[in-house]
């Protein structure tokens, strides 16, 4: 049984993607996620994640961490937190959905995923973190 | 280092199991490649790199077979899209078969779905080439 609030740090790597993954999972099954649903977070997490290890973590290496806690109207919150660069992948512009294959590109097109499916993004800078929170609902959304 | 809520090691040994399978064969002058499990970001690459060794070993039309991938990421779409640029610059091509329920709606939403070629399954891609 997941007792919340419920933590993880670790090294901000590909390395440990999975466990990272596997966390917030954890913690999503807990509040009655299904198996889609599970798939939908994994993505989320994965894109954010990622750009965490990509861009925050771009000049030097350094830890992730994630807290899942339960909020005062009971829905599920995800923070993560860097300790990186200033990013805001929330800025990020859409990407073109309509362009063809050769002036298509994939960026930003990991954010709109995440846009599509939770309930709700934050971003903020404190005392030298990053720190994005995600309300996250157990219904799934699409997938 | 100060992490709100975060305690070091408190978690961890878990992983997400069988990744990633690729298996090609050739049939009607394509290559069929069927992929299970996941193409993530750490997947990604080793499937990027399995299609341009078939294209470096002269195969200029890919069937895409994703009847058992489970999930995709911006990851994933990335390898496909790059090896795509690559393929049409050749005269080649690249068609998707047997897409499942959350791939086929990551391609939806992505807009893959409409710069691609999507068959319902493999002998209705190969019938087209």
């Amino acid at each position: 049984m997941v007792q919340f609030p419920t933590n993880i740090r670790v090294q901000a790597r590909l390395d440990n993607l999975y466990t990272l993954l596997e966390f917030v999972a954890s913690c999503a099954k807990q509040q009655g996620a299904g198996e889609q649903r599970i798939r939908e977070i994994d993505l989320v997490m994965e894109e954010l994640l990622v750009n965490i290890f990509n861009y925050a973590y771009s000049e030097r290496p350094g830890d992730v961490g994630i807290a899942c806690r339960i909020d005062d109207a009971g829905r599920l919150l995800v923070e993560i937190a860097d300790e990186g660069v200033p990013f805001n992948i929330l800025t990020r512009d859409d990407p073109d959905c309509e362009a063809g294959i050769e002036e298509r590109t994939v960026g930003g097109l990991g954010i709109f995923f995440v846009k599509r499916l939770v309930q709700e993004i934050r971003y903020r800078r404190e005392g030298g973190r990053n720190i994005l929170t995600l309300t996250v609902d157990p219904a799934p959304v699409l997938l | 280092m100060r992490l709100p809520f975060c305690e070091e090691g408190v978690y961890g040994g878990l992983d997400r199991g069988e990744t990633m399978e690729i298996a090609t064969r050739k049939e009607s002058g394509a290559a069929v490649v069927s992929v299970k499990g996941r193409i993530d970001a750490v997947t990604a690459p080793e499937f990027e790199k399995g299609l341009l060794a078939l294209m470096a070993g002269g195969d200029s039309t890919l069937v895409l077979n994703f009847n058992g991938l489970e999930y995709i990421s911006s990851a994933g779409l990335r390898s496909i899209l790059s090896t795509a640029k690559q393929l049409k610059a050749k005269d080649g091509k690249m068609l998707f078969a047997g897409l499942q329920g959350p791939v086929k709606d990551v391609f939806k939403i992505s807009g893959f779905g409409s710069i691609f070629k999507i068959f319902d399954t493999e002998e209705e891609a190969l019938r087209q080439i």
